[in-house]
């Protein structure tokens, strides 16, 4: 992970006093309400249901072993032990007081941490792929170009106050694993040989979940990557001077990129670059070898080739181990080591939520198998990039004992939700409980092998935090006369090619949606060509018209005992 | 009364000037005051709410592209945890919003000792001075 010099540490130093400056006022009568909100926003602390709730940043989803220790301290000490990981890549505390915030955002500092800019209408956490760096099919290591933006994007004077949230995500690799098409912007890293430089972006804007997904527009196939900041500035420039904000949901870039067609807005985007190409803000090659040079890389041990299989069959009794290493282990572009997920995902456990406990073990299990590193997902889970394949087993074992070895990442299971009405203000319906009945349907292994990849994602509102556009299944908690209900969308998909999903039909109580699902199931595995034909991929071939009549009998005649869908 | 706070200095009342005022409002292009400017006393961007930022756009423009050098002047929801952002993007003058402390606010100024981007203030961004 990229490690602080002295000014990265100062300005993060500079920022816990002056937050803390802004909370006495605020604590003292001088700083209202109103006033204080954006301030506070932007320093990651929401007002919620039960208390305030603090979102810490882990900048593109890196973790050192001692930072997680820090956050299990802050746990114990300033929460009630646990944390949640969120699907930005971000930890949040939901039970912290207003007066202690300070002292967190002082603990944090002290491990290069902060909460800088993890809410507002500012530039949020920039994310990334899982797997960058080690991922076989890499172009880029993109954690550098992510902190490149990290740093630029940091208090930048100009974009402190937008019209709306902005998010940034840079995919690194051939396959896109951070949904570049569903970000404010999205770059994907290209090379193009005999171009001079060869590495360059692709620049995509204008998609999103909330209210309005969208899927992103390319707007440049391939922009040299010495010009990235000056190129996003003038994305953001644009923006900022013409995005609404006569109506908070008509505001983000998505909307103007609609609203003036992705042609228009490219052209006024291309304009204004035009005056800010190969300025002072043009990157270096010294800048860019910089930031790699201050990221603190493992020191892999030469293994030859991949050991993978005599290991399994050597304990090949054991068929949850394969199971695990079948879901769970992901190839590595280091011969004899792999990347292994350690899944959030228990039956029975909010999706994404740590116990102080189980953040010390993770901890050590980061220091004793890979090289001290954690990353989040914006599944959720956690994983170890860098294990020795030979470790496996016995990594195994130990995550099987700390209730993390669940071996279902990409299938069911794995479900993302948001903390929903449980714990946040703006939630419309509870999405953990609806997790978890739903794991508690399928907890039956084998046929959760046999279904296959499906990503099953929750929301508890239209601001789709639990990205349920994009599930392959995704269930949307929306109000009805202060009811609870459910609306289910299929055929979503977080990338190549990025979809968003369709409304099946009226929406669900609560006690119906694992019953929804189980019929959804029920009609792929009658329809699908063969195992390989995912989900998803059988939705897109066939339509959801099949789907509709497996949940409301015929097309023609719906159940009328349904509530009226809701738009 | 607001408090004007002129190139590091508080002036309340602020003294009257002559010349012409130019006042921007969020919505304004800076291109089209353009040939304008050299004959300003003084330019006003308005922020009719701290948390509209397109006045902060309008100042680098005015600056970088523009090359005005005369006083720019923050004028409406002036507040001071604005205050570092603003002098960065080019403002020199702010009249604070009614009520605020004017002294307690100077500190502001030096919240931050170092930035990463390039700005009015520091066109070299950290990268090139690091």
């Amino acid at each position: 992970m990229y490690l602080y010099d002295d000014i990265d540490q100062r300005i993060v130093d500079e920022r816990v006093a002056q937050f803390r400056e802004q909370t006495r006022r605020h604590l003292a009568g001088k700083l209202s309400e109103d006033d204080f909100r954006p301030l506070r926003l932007q320093n990651g602390l929401y007002l919620q249901r039960h208390a305030p709730m603090l979102r810490v940043a882990i900048p593109y989803g890196i973790l050192s072993s001692r930072q997680l220790r820090m956050l299990a301290h802050i746990a114990r000490q300033f929460d009630r032990g646990y944390g949640h990981f969120s699907t930005r890549q971000n930890l949040q505390f939901n039970w912290p007081k207003l007066e202690a915030v300070p002292d967190i955002l002082e603990h944090l500092a002290s491990v290069q941490m902060h909460a800088i800019q993890t809410s507002g209408n500012c530039i949020r956490n920039i994310t990334t792929d899982h797997f960058a760096g080690v991922a076989r099919d890499e172009i880029v290591d993109s954690f550098v170009w992510c902190e490149i933006l990290r740093q630029w994007s940091t208090f930048h004077p100009e974009f402190a106050f937008l019209p709306r949230k902005f998010k940034i995500a840079v995919n690194g690799a051939e396959a896109d694993r951070a949904a570049t098409f569903l970000h404010d912007i999205g770059l994907h890293a290209v090379r193009k040989s005999g171009s001079d430089p060869d590495l360059g972006f692709r620049i995509i804007v204008g998609g999103g979940m909330g209210r309005t997904p969208m899927i992103g527009h390319v707007i440049r196939e391939f922009l040299p990557w010495q010009h990235l900041l000056t190129y996003v500035e003038a994305i953001l420039r644009v923006y900022n001077r013409h995005g609404r904000r006569d109506n908070k949901y008509k505001a983000r870039i998505k909307i103007l990129v609609k609203e003036r067609g992705p042609e228009r807005f490219r052209d006024e985007v291309e304009a204004e670059w035009e005056q800010l190409r190969d300025g002072a803000s043009t990157l270096t090659k010294a800048e860019v070898r910089r930031v790699e040079s201050r990221f603190v890389r493992p020191k892999y041990e030469q293994m030859g080739s991949d050991p993978i299989i005599s290991q399994s069959e050597k304990i090949g009794s054991v068929p949850i181990f394969l199971n695990w290493q079948k879901r769970n282990v992901h190839p590595h572009k280091q011969p004899g080591y792999a990347a292994v997920t350690l899944s959030l995902k228990k039956t029975g456990v909010p999706p994404g939520d740590v116990t102080d406990a189980q953040m010390e073990a993770i901890a050590n299990i980061a220091d004793r198998y890979s090289f001290g590193e954690l990353r989040v997902t914006h599944e959720q889970n956690l994983v170890l990039a860098d294990v020795r394949q030979d470790h496996l087993p016995a990594l195994w074992r130990e995550l099987r004992a700390l209730g993390l070895a669940t071996p279902n990442i990409g299938l069911l299971t794995n479900i993302i939700a948001c903390p929903g009405g449980d714990f946040c203000a703006l939630a419309n319906a509870k999405s953990i409980p609806v997790a978890e009945a739903i794991q508690r349907l399928f907890d039956d292994l084998d046929y959760l092998h046999d279904i296959g990849e499906l990503d099953l994602n929750i929301s508890g509102c239209i601001n789709s935090c639990g990205h349920h556009h994009v599930g392959h299944i995704g269930v949307l908690g929306v109000d009805k006369q202060g009811a609870e209900f459910y609306q289910v969308t299929i055929g979503g998909n977080q990338g190549n090619p990025a979809a968003v999903g369709r409304v099946i039909g009226p929406a669900f109580a609560q006690h119906e949606v694992p019953w929804v699902v189980e019929r959804l199931i029920g009609a792929y595995l009658r329809s699908r060509e063969s195992e390989d034909e995912r989900f998803v991929d059988c939705v897109h071939r066939i339509g959801i018209e099949p789907f509709k009549e497996a949940v409301y009998g015929h097309a023609d005649s719906p159940r009328q005992d349904r509530e009226p869908a809701v738009a | 009364m607001a408090t004007l706070i002129r190139r590091g200095r508080i002036e309340n009342p602020p003294s009257p000037e002559p010349g012409e005022v130019l006042r921007l409002e969020p919505a304004d292009d800076p291109a089209a005051v353009a040939h304008r400017l050299g004959g300003a006393a003084r330019v006003e961007v308005n922020f009719p709410s701290f948390t509209d930022g397109r006045g902060y756009s309008i100042a680098r423009l005015l600056r970088e592209r523009h090359g005005y050098r005369g006083e720019l002047r923050a004028v409406g929801d002036v507040q001071r945890d604005q205050l570092f952002y603003l002098a960065r993007c080019g403002f020199d003058a702010y009249l604070l919003r009614d009520g605020d402390d004017a002294g307690a606010a100077l500190s502001a100024f030096s919240d931050f000792s170092e930035a990463y981007q390039a700005s009015v203030e520091r066109p070299q961004p950290l990268f090139r001075r690091r």
